[in-house]
């Protein structure tokens, strides 16, 4: 067993845990935060994503023990209860997705992408979630609610969320 | 455009009825990180289990060598198919009454089979115990190719089963053969194409997995599962498993937050079973949680039908008719999930959009040593297949006879005075006005400019093509003189209750996965009602308190339960204005209905909100009638509902590499009335990128001796937001003349639109090359191969 220290969503952790723990499963099943989801077993769906310092990481890759001393950021702990980050927003207002289970993911993916780069185009968000997989949703609103994201975190107008259904 | 296809309000915002694209309630807790699917689901004293799988596609057991596994910390039990045949479990039925194995007892049928259970106290003892047990196998030359399959000289693969002298599992026809083979003798042309439908995966992000708490003391089981259809496996847990005492009250299903479901979480699982039989067993919850690769190497795959198409026409273009000849390997065993009359579910619908009476439609069905499966993937029971083989063997014609694929639609459309319309398979199409859609379309995107583009590119050596579909769907099954499911009619139901205070809680037989039900349901209730949707909440799932329905796959919610939704709220509009005609002193004809009250017919300020209305439902209602606002209503449709659309597809190759881009989609589809058009935009989008990946990525590969070649998410190409397009979408409105709100259902649409959109648009690209066909998935590799032989590339 190994004694390891984390920071997640701001409290402070500590546990002893396998070193062969991945992170997911210590998010998940040691801290009991169930928002982060498992959605394959070969670090291609981004459905664990996760932040580590800020950095967006699929948390079924990275070993609990590499995250010893680091600051764990979840889909739990990117805004209070009862309120929404500009992403959640985006993605409700936006019909960004459908069954939700890879939708944690995608947000706390694209809270990097908007860090790195607070207004980009619709080919930098596609490329910047390309890491994430969605079954339901074909993208188009996904890139739409990050797109929202964005303008509302610039403090820009927000974008009409109709239907361009014709 | 007519005004007719226009989406029209009768209800405000604030009540946000039919038409209004409101934000789905569901969404709260799913942004939040707040949804609870299966494998969140965390019961005292739970154990673990993973699942030992057979390396090989066909072996004998020799011996499982459990010593070694039982050793490691934490592992608890090994089950086996010995195990369970003590307790004759080791066997099931599938639900088109084929028979599967749980476990087996000596031999294995296809890679990666159940073959043992680990149970222990962590999911990583459990994973240890799985890769101590030793197993010996004497392989066996597995059978792969399901032509080979039925060679004299092919051995037997289902030994098990009486009678089962040959590979072959049954044989169906749809039409009129003879009448067939004179129109195609006797016209001017013919065209005929092989094709293969390749065996592909639901992939939903979320695997399958459950909890089986199984509770001694009380002799009740429940099980958390990802089912898309919960009533119908209490039922089937209960008939099975009744002899041990787990009668229907005793089992409770709980289908909680699904992450996809697309047909693939319908059957019944080997995992399932074994996790309920060592609950009963040791009286702990049991959690089995399937990994990716296991999800896409053992559980159901869908479609894998060989199809010859033949199309018979004047040389003008007129069609005269259809002949399909279909193959389907089914695997090991048939676990399609069709209702139990239609083997090939409703490929009958294979004669598509078009005026001609005469089809003969034929499919044989084949055992072989792959996995079992064929399930409706997003698709109402293999449309998929049979719109594909119509739309390709459409293009072919138009191809032949040198003539515009989009004028030759044109001329050979139903056409919208001519329904109900009585297909030549049999099936009498609801509605359609496929004229309006393709007309649409082509506007949308240009499509006269686009070939005045293409001819230009053509000169000057540059592939561009441009691709067509105009499909008749067929959904919501079913009416109960021909559909059913394991002898359950598939019918489904609504219940309301409204409280005091005039909110709702609204409970269905079906099961939401993404289609945003809790929002949907909500808006046909508050179009009825006039009770704001906001205040409807809806519950699906739970089969302890909702009531009985046949769940949702096949775009059967809005048909079926959405059907139930409206008939259950008028019965209690009727009541709403008795009560009202009570309170206001008038007879029940002197009253008016606008969304949300009644009110006396010349005096519109004489009203009675419906909130007004049940409050005295429970206050003062009149004496004599019941007291309370709850209705039930199970809506047995009258026939099934056929959506259409139209899609237009714009594609450009690289005619060195072979790389195919899809510069646009423009797709145009009928739902008839639409309830929540931004819900029915997000489900076209979504079905639009999976219709792309069989068309372009996706296939399960094996070789000769049944080995997947692609198992992982790492080689199976579930396309990403960079390959997907932006897609482009719009709307026509035909509504269903038999449902209550006009509605007819749109999931599946998309899925079985594209992929011959696609195709028809890269063998457009080709086709002054002399190309004819390519089946799907097309990628560079088979384009740029087909350049090479043509001296282009």
């Amino acid at each position: 067993m190994k004694n390891i220290t984390v920071k997640i969503n701001g409290e402070e952790k500590t546990l002893d845990i396998e070193p062969r723990l991945l992170l997911v499963h210590l998010i998940r099943e040691n801290l009991s935060m169930t928002g982060t989801h498992i959605g394959c077993d070969t670090s291609s769906c981004g459905a664990c994503t996760v932040l580590l310092d800020g950095k967006s990481v699929k948390s079924c890759t990275v070993l609990a023990v590499q995250a010893h001393g680091k600051e764990i950021t979840t889909i739990e702990g990117i805004a209070a209860p009862g309120e929404m980050h500009p992403l959640q927003e985006g993605f409700k207002e936006n019909h960004g997705l459908h069954c939700g289970f890879c939708t944690p993911g995608m947000i706390m993916r694209g809270m990097e992408l908007l860090e790195r780069n607070p207004n980009p185009t619709e080919d930098e968000i596609r490329w910047g979630i390309s890491g994430n997989l969605c079954r339901c949703t074909g993208y188009n609103n996904i890139v739409k609610a990050i797109q929202y994201a964005g303008a509302k975190m610039r403090g820009d107008e927000l974008p009409d969320t109709e239907p361009e259904f014709v | 455009m007519d005004d007719k296809h226009k989406i029209q309000c009768k209800t405000s915002k604030a009540i946000s009825g039919m038409g209004h694209s409101m934000k789905r309630k569901e969404d709260a807790r799913f942004v939040k990180g707040a949804g609870n699917y299966v494998d969140d689901v965390k019961l005292p004293g739970m154990l673990y289990m993973d699942i030992v799988r057979s390396p090989f596609a066909y072996a004998k057991i020799k011996k499982i060598h459990t010593e070694e596994a039982l050793k490691i910390p934490g592992v608890v039990a090994i089950v086996t198919g010995k195990d369970l045949e003590q307790y004759n479990l080791h066997w099931m039925p599938t639900l088109m009454s084929d028979t599967q194995m749980v476990l087996p007892t000596d031999t294995v049928m296809y890679q990666a089979q159940e073959v043992a259970a680990v149970i222990a106290t962590s999911r990583y003892a459990a994973r240890d115990g799985r890769e101590a047990v030793m197993v010996d196998y004497e392989p066996m030359k597995p059978v792969i190719d399901p032509f080979k399959a039925l060679e004299p000289d092919a051995p037997v693969l289902r030994t098990d089963k009486e009678g089962q002298d040959s590979n072959h599992i049954w044989h169906w026809e749809a039409g009129d053969k003879e009448k067939t083979e004179k129109i195609f003798n006797e016209a001017d042309v013919v065209v005929k194409e092989q094709m293969h439908i390749p065996r592909i995966h639901v992939a939903s992000i979320e695997t399958c997995g459950c909890v089986a708490d199984y509770n001694k003391v009380e002799n009740h089981l429940t099980m958390y599962m990802t089912t898309q259809a919960p009533h119908a496996i209490r039922t089937v847990i209960a008939l099975v498993a009744g002899h041990v005492g787990l009668t229907e009250e005793k089992v409770r299903v709980i289908s909680p937050d699904i992450g996809g479901g697309f047909g693939g979480k319908v059957p019944v699982y080997p995992g399932y079973v074994i996790a309920i039989a060592v609950s009963f067993l040791v009286g702990k919850p049991i959690k089995w949680i399937e990994d990716r690769s296991e999800n896409l190497q053992a559980d159901s795959f869908a479609r894998d039908y060989h199809i010859t198409a033949e199309m018979a026409a004047t040389k003008e273009g007129k069609i005269l008719g259809t002949r399909f000849k279909i193959l389907a390997d089914h695997g090991y065993t048939d676990a399609a999930a069709n209702p139990s009359k239609y083997p090939t579910g409703l490929f009958s619908i294979g004669t598509g959009s078009y005026n001609y009476d005469t089809a003969f439609m034929e499919a044989d069905a084949i055992y072989t040593n792959k996995p079992p499966g064929g399930v409706a993937y997003r698709c109402s029971f293999r449309v998929t297949e049979a719109v594909h083989a119509i739309e390709r063997i459409t293009d072919r014609l138009a191809q032949e006879i040198g003539k515009d694929p989009a004028l030759l639609r044109l001329e050979n459309f139903i056409k919208k005075e001519e329904f109900p319309w009585k297909s030549p398979t049999g099936w009498e199409y609801d509605s359609g006005d496929y004229e309006a859609g393709l007309l649409k379309a082509m506007e949308v995107i240009n499509y006269d400019e686009l070939r005045v583009e293409q001819a230009e590119k053509r000169a000057k050596g540059e592939l561009m093509g441009i691709g067509i579909s105009t499909f008749t769907e067929i959904v919501g099954a079913g009416p109960s003189k021909d559909f059913d499911i394991l002898g359950i009619k598939m019918f489904d139901s609504a219940e309301i209750r409204v409280h005091p205070t005039g909110k709702a809680i609204a409970r269905f037989g079906t099961k939401s996965q993404g289609q945003g039900h809790e929002t949907t349901y909500a808006q046909i209730i508050a179009e009825e009602l006039g009770i704001p949707a906001e205040h409807i909440q809806v519950e699906e799932g739970d089969t302890d308190t909702a009531p009985y329905g046949l769940g949702t796959y096949a775009s059967r919610s809005t048909p079926t339960a959405g059907a139930a939704a409206a008939m259950a709220a008028r019965k209690l509009r009727d009541k709403a204005k008795k009560i009202a005609a009570h309170l206001l002193e008038v007879s029940e004809d002197e009253l008016e209905w606008e969304p949300g009250k009644f009110f006396v017919k010349g005096a519109p300020e004489k009203a009675k909100t419906i909130q007004e209305i049940v409050f005295a439902a429970y206050t003062n209602h009149p004496q004599g009638m019941e007291a309370g606002f709850e209705a039930t209503h199970y809506y047995d449709p009258p026939n099934l509902t056929f959506p259409s659309g139209a899609y237009i597809c714009v594609v450009d190759i690289d005619n060195e590499t072979g790389e195919i881009k899809i510069r646009r989609f423009v797709a145009i589809d009928d739902c008839g009335h639409i309830i929540n058009p931004m819900i029915v935009q997000g489900q076209v989008h979504g079905g639009l990128t999976q219709g792309m990946a069989p068309a372009m990525y996706e296939e399960l590969i094996y070789d000769e001796e049944g080995n997947i070649l692609n198992g992982t998410f790492m080689d199976y190409l579930v396309p990403t937001a960079v390959e997907s397009p932006n897609w482009e979408t719009g709307h026509t409105i035909t509504p269903s003349p038999h449902h209550p709100i006009g509605a007819k259902g749109v999931g599946e649409s998309p899925t079985v639109g594209a992929p011959p959109a696609i195709a028809n648009a890269i063998v457009d690209a080709l086709s002054h090359l002399g190309v004819t066909h390519i089946d799907i998935p097309i990628t560079p590799h088979k384009v740029w191969k087909i350049l090479r032989e043509k001296g282009v590339a």
